[in-house]
């Protein structure tokens, strides 16, 4: 077996996109990390008590405080002369991250430590049962977003993370996906490159929350990529400065790929408004390729 | 129970996921393969290995047969066949 920092023998569903995007991400910055971990479905089946996946350093303390701790173990190494040489990572879930720790993260962020936070968003609370978060899309299905005669799911858009990361004046902050493995490598390893608070989301679509076949975990995280409702982007001192242009596809077939949207393939009208969302995002990070391949 | 729970580095390999494996697992073909480690890149297990081409293959014991590896392989030169009840994991 090849060497990875993630080790196999966790207990991640089959086809978990987080489990594999957390691999690559440790595995792109090296065996000098330190990992900071939320509570969440990551934190749940890497380490299964006596056992852990993580081949270094790896702190779990509460569901909020990731960023808290990072600081502190960032302070610590800087305060011994240490932190040249050593990445920290401050990861968690999307619920962990946009919702109950997102006032830890701000003041990691706002303090300047020199960490890289990782956001895996699979989009819902998962570890406890797919309850909608800040950052479950518009229209989703979820056990507290439930679809009825009078609701076609979760009624507010995605929390726009990305960009309140990159209002605190950062020097870089990215979106990833579970779809474009080099792409994410590239992303962590940039980040590494720079100083400072770096924020990376990673869309990492989940088999059991989002209701698809395993094997599709790859094809689902592109298909949200390519209709624009994932935009792939990279801010460095707030501009705009990467963007993965695409052709874009309808939106139906991302939607008719996942159970949580099942309701919405009678629905024109619902699936219209999920179309406006990725034209808005097409337009807003000029998202389409100018000259098709093959004009 | 007071105090920081340490755990040693790695040691989920106690845990042999394979048994999690229901109803298919993949066969590494080795005749196609043009080397380009899809696979081992996107195994979410982190199970597989191979460095040249033609000589990819899974660690049976881990893989829990999700077949990711199979639907992103470029030379469809790992397919799914059904999982023998009888064949020992390796
Ligand atoms: C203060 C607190 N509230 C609630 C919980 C229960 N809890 C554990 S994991 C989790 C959901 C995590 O969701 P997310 O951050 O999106 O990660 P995921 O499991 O989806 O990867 C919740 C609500 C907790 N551990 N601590
Ligand atoms: S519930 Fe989803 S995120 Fe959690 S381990 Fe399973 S596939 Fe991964
Ligand atoms: S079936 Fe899934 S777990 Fe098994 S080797 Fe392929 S990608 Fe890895
Ligand atoms: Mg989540």
């Amino acid at each position: 077996m090849s060497n990875h920092f993630l080790s196999p023998g966790h207990t991640a569903c089959a086809g978990c996109g987080q489990s594999l995007a957390a691999r690559l991400v440790i595995d792109a910055s090296g065996p000098n990390t330190i990992v900071v971990n939320n509570t969440g479905c990551l934190e749940v089946f890497s380490t299964k008590y006596p056992e852990t996946a993580w081949e270094v350093p790896w702190i779990h303390s509460l569901f909020e405080n990731a960023a808290a701790v990072a600081s502190g173990v960032e302070s610590a190494l800087r305060y011994l002369g240490k932190k040249d040489g050593i990445n920290v990572i401050a990861q968690g879930g999307d619920g962990s991250t946009a919702d109950i720790g997102l006032q830890a993260l701000s003041g990691m962020l706002e303090r300047g430590h020199d960490i890289l936070y990782v956001c895996y968003d699979n989009e819902a609370y998962m570890n406890t049962g797919v309850q909608r978060s800040g950052l479950t899309p518009f229209n989703t299905n979820t056990s507290t977003s439930p679809v009825t005669n009078s609701s076609s799911g979760n009624i507010r858009p995605k929390k726009p993370m990305p960009e309140i990361a990159n209002a605190h004046g950062i020097a870089y902050v990215a979106t990833a996906s579970a779809g474009f493995a080099q792409d994410i490598q590239r992303k962590v390893k940039k980040a590494m490159s720079i100083k400072g608070p770096k924020y990376m989301q990673i869309h990492v679509p989940c088999p059991l929350g989002w209701r698809y076949g395993p094997e599709l975990t790859f094809e689902v995280a592109k298909l949200a990529v390519d209709t624009g409702l994932y935009p792939l982007i990279e801010y460095e001192n707030g501009k705009l400065t990467g963007v993965r242009q695409i052709q874009p596809k309808p939106v139906e077939e991302y939607l008719k790929a996942q159970g949580r949207f099942k309701h919405l393939l009678n629905n024109p009208e619902e699936i219209k408004k999920i179309q406006a969302i990725a034209d808005a995002n097409i337009e807003k990070y000029n998202l389409r390729v100018v000259k098709p391949e093959g004009n | 129970m007071y105090g920081p729970l340490t755990s040693k580095p790695g040691t989920s390999k106690n845990n042999k996921t394979g048994s999690w494996r229901i109803a298919t697992r993949p066969k590494y073909l080795q005749k196609n393969c043009i080397g380009c480690k899809m696979c081992l890149l996107v195994c979410p297990e982190g199970c597989i290995s191979g460095n040249e081409k033609n000589t990819f293959i899974c660690d049976y014991s881990y893989c829990k047969g999700c077949g990711i590896c199979a639907m992103i392989c470029p030379k469809k030169d790992i397919v799914m066949v059904k999982e023998e009840s009888t064949e020992k994991d390796k």
